[in-house]
């Protein structure tokens, strides 16, 4: 039975696809009325997913197209829970704004199952595709209020740069096809590590890491990062800056650990000079910013530097500390999202750092929540970030990396002032008007569970998540 | 031989000239079917090679539906062209320096190009030996099997595609009169028509 090893395989895949497809038929019958079941449905299979996924067994299938390893699988179990929180968190935004449409959903799921694709490709054919749904389905919902000019600039400005970055992967992968007649991960290993490496294949892999590099929003990549943060929906930057950037960024170490492994030196140089950019870009261009999108934008683009920096170290422990930190990030980011959310008064969005003066007495337990996301980013201990941070830069140290990891942390020192301002904006500048009180049940969970992860939860039982990435990891080393 | 070198040069001539003129012609609709009559050489160039397959797909999908639908957003909008053209001589200098240091480049990537040893015999594994079969059915056996995986992705990506222009473009407009089936059919003879005994002589 050749057929149902492939079937079992790729069966989360599936099982979202067919999920998506039933929800749509569902959404075309009922129209608008269905939205709120639709919403549920989604994110239930999404977290039926994660079960899928990790119960789902290693292997390659599909002619050697896909492939399935407990690295690629705790990626995806990440990407999945940043998409099902971001379709529970958009409810209440979306229905504000107007926009709550079926559609909505179901484009986030075919988004996720994108990723999915893309995390499993072995081959670079599979790598595209599943790019190529992503971000699609990502540009539609960052036009989703359609009658909002910033919303739709934001779609359009993420469409023609994403078209670019697409392109820039494309013509790398015709290039390296053209060295070595060949697209599958397995085979470009074999044939990349016969020789010294040819001009064509080095400069297919520069193409391919800057346009991963689009993907991850990392510097000298960034410039549409901010613009989208803002425009887009606040549900869907919260999106974005969870799921996409997971998906992207186990491509780029599934990419540079597994077909271009031979060619590793040359992409730690790459990687080495965008991390470092992204760290310190990250932390300077934040300073002067106001709106919290934005900020969230430029700690989205550091906090890719350094993991960066972990998959620049090319070893076990660095591939381990680049599991570890995204999981935190997603966590982080959820919460602090879910805080963004609730920034409302009389309706309408409160998006400006001012707006949170004062928050310690008028909401003192989103503030305190707020005030664990911001230590927790800039890396403060005992919070989750720095134990992120403390995994990265060992990593890299032990890999030799000194400048780059003294860089990184000058940048953290830089980038903890932009958090810490905050903190100070809600503790200690005079209260203004408060927020739309109750917070949304929904909002209010997301930012109780992360807060507690991120502190006292992640300190306590790391353990276990530390055992999952350093399983993760050694499964690319393992030959 | 010598007919086919000069029907490659021929078509090959003609499709740079035209693609030239797509950019170079003042009026859009012109462009549109210089484009069109580039394809059309392009896919005589296909012939040529052999890949007949190729060449037709190119005049059915791309003169057939992408450059059509090119023609009607031509024409449909109304593009000032002349708007659209102001900064071409300002930037054509610089334009044509980036375009030029690319090139070189280019050239100096693929001057030293080598190819791995094994790289001829791997491309040559996918493809059945030329002569058994023609190529369009070459193309349907790696598709639907050893690629059959990317089909059906690249099928959702035009199902996802299909949703976001319906999404991003679809308004319910009020006060559009649509047909209602059930409407129509629970109507009754007595709500439609009325008998009216008119008067002799008298109107209604």
């Amino acid at each position: 039975m050749i057929g149902l090893e492939n079937w079992a395989l790729a069966g989360p895949e599936i099982f979202l696809v067919v999920v998506a497809m039933g929800l749509l038929m569902f959404g075309a019958f009922r129209g608008e009325r269905s939205v709120e079941a639709i919403s549920w449905i989604s994110a239930l299979a999404l977290m039926i997913c994660v079960a899928l996924v990790v119960k789902g067994n290693s292997g390659t299938g599909y002619n050697g197209l896909f492939v399935v390893n407990p690295f690629n699988a705790a990626m995806k179990v990440l990407a999945l829970i940043g998409s099902a929180v971001a379709i529970v968190m958009s409810r209440g935004f979306m229905s504000r704004e107007g926009v709550w449409r079926f559609e909505y959903p179901i484009v986030i799921l075919l988004a996720t199952v994108g990723m999915m694709v893309m995390l499993s490709a072995a081959d670079l054919m599979t790598l595209y595709v599943g790019l190529e749904l992503q971000s699609l389905a990502l540009y539609i919902i960052a036009a989703f209020q359609r009658d909002n000019l910033r919303s739709t600039e934001a779609g359009l400005k993420y469409f023609v740069l994403g078209a670019v970055a697409s392109c820039l992967i494309l013509y790398g992968a015709s290039l390296v096809y053209g060295f070595a007649g060949t697209t599958s991960h397995a085979g470009l290993a074999r044939v990349l590590a016969e020789g010294p490496p040819s001009a064509g294949a080095v400069i297919g892999l520069v193409f391919i890491l800057s346009g991963l590099a689009f993907k991850v929003s990392a510097v000298p990549f960034h410039m549409w990062t901010p613009d989208v943060y803002e425009g887009a929906p606040t549900p869907v930057t919260a999106l974005f800056a969870v799921a996409p950037k997971i998906a992207a960024l186990g491509l780029l170490v599934a990419v540079v650990m597994g077909p271009f492994r031979p060619l590793l030196d040359q992409s730690r140089q790459i990687l080495i000079a965008v991390a470092v950019a992204s760290m310190a870009w990250g932390a300077f261009a934040a300073i002067r910013q106001d709106n919290i999108k934005r900020l969230m934008a430029y700690s989205s683009i550091g906090n890719m530097g350094y993991v960066l920096l972990g998959l620049a170290a090319g070893t076990e422990e660095g591939i381990r500390s680049v599991v570890v930190y995204m999981t935190i990030y997603l966590v982080m980011n959820l919460g602090t999202f879910a805080c963004i959310l609730a920034m409302r008064r009389d309706g309408i969005m409160a998006e400006t750092i001012q707006d949170l003066s004062g928050l310690s007495r008028n909401h003192p337990r989103m503030a305190l929540a707020m005030l664990f996301f911001m230590f927790s980013m800039a890396g403060i201990p005992p919070l989750a970030g720095f134990f992120g941070k403390l995994n990265v830069f060992i990593a890299a140290i032990d890999a030799g990396l000194y400048w780059p990891s003294a860089l990184g942390v000058a940048a953290s020192v830089v980038a903890a002032f932009y958090y810490l301002r905050i903190v100070k904006v809600m503790y200690l500048d005079p209260p203004v008007r408060p927020f739309d009180a109750p917070m949304e049940g929904v909002l209010s969970g997301v930012t109780f569970v992360a807060a507690v992860f991120v502190f006292p939860f992640f300190l306590v039982f790391q353990s276990p998540f530390l055992a999952t990435a350093q399983a993760a990891a050694h499964a690319l080393f393992m030959r | 031989m010598i007919i086919q070198t000069l029907a490659f040069y021929l078509f090959a001539a003609i499709t740079v000239a035209s693609a030239f003129m797509v950019v170079a012609a003042r009026n859009p609709v012109h462009s549109v079917l210089y484009l069109i009559l580039a394809f059309f050489n392009s896919a005589a160039l296909f012939l040529l090679m052999g890949a007949e397959f190729i060449a037709m797909i190119l005049v059915i999908v791309y003169v057939g539906a992408v450059a059509v639908l090119f023609l009607f957003v031509v024409m449909m909008l109304d593009i000032n062209v002349a708007e659209l053209r102001q900064g071409f001589l300002k930037y054509l200098p610089i334009g044509a320096a980036v375009g030029l240091v690319l090139f070189a480049e280019l050239i100096l990537a693929f001057g030293a190009w080598t190819m791995a040893p094994g790289a001829q015999a791997a491309m040559r594994a996918r493809t059945p030996a030329p002569g058994r079969v023609d190529n369009t059915e070459a193309l349907g056996r790696v598709l639907y099997t050893d690629y059959f995986f990317l089909f059906q992705v690249a099928g959702l990506v035009l199902l996802l595609a299909m949703i976001g222009a319906i999404v991003l473009t679809l308004r319910a407009r009020p006060g559009v009169r649509r047909q209602s089936v059930p409407d129509q059919i629970a109507r009754r003879r007595d709500e439609a028509v009325s008998v009216v005994k008119v008067p002799l002589g008298g109107g209604i």
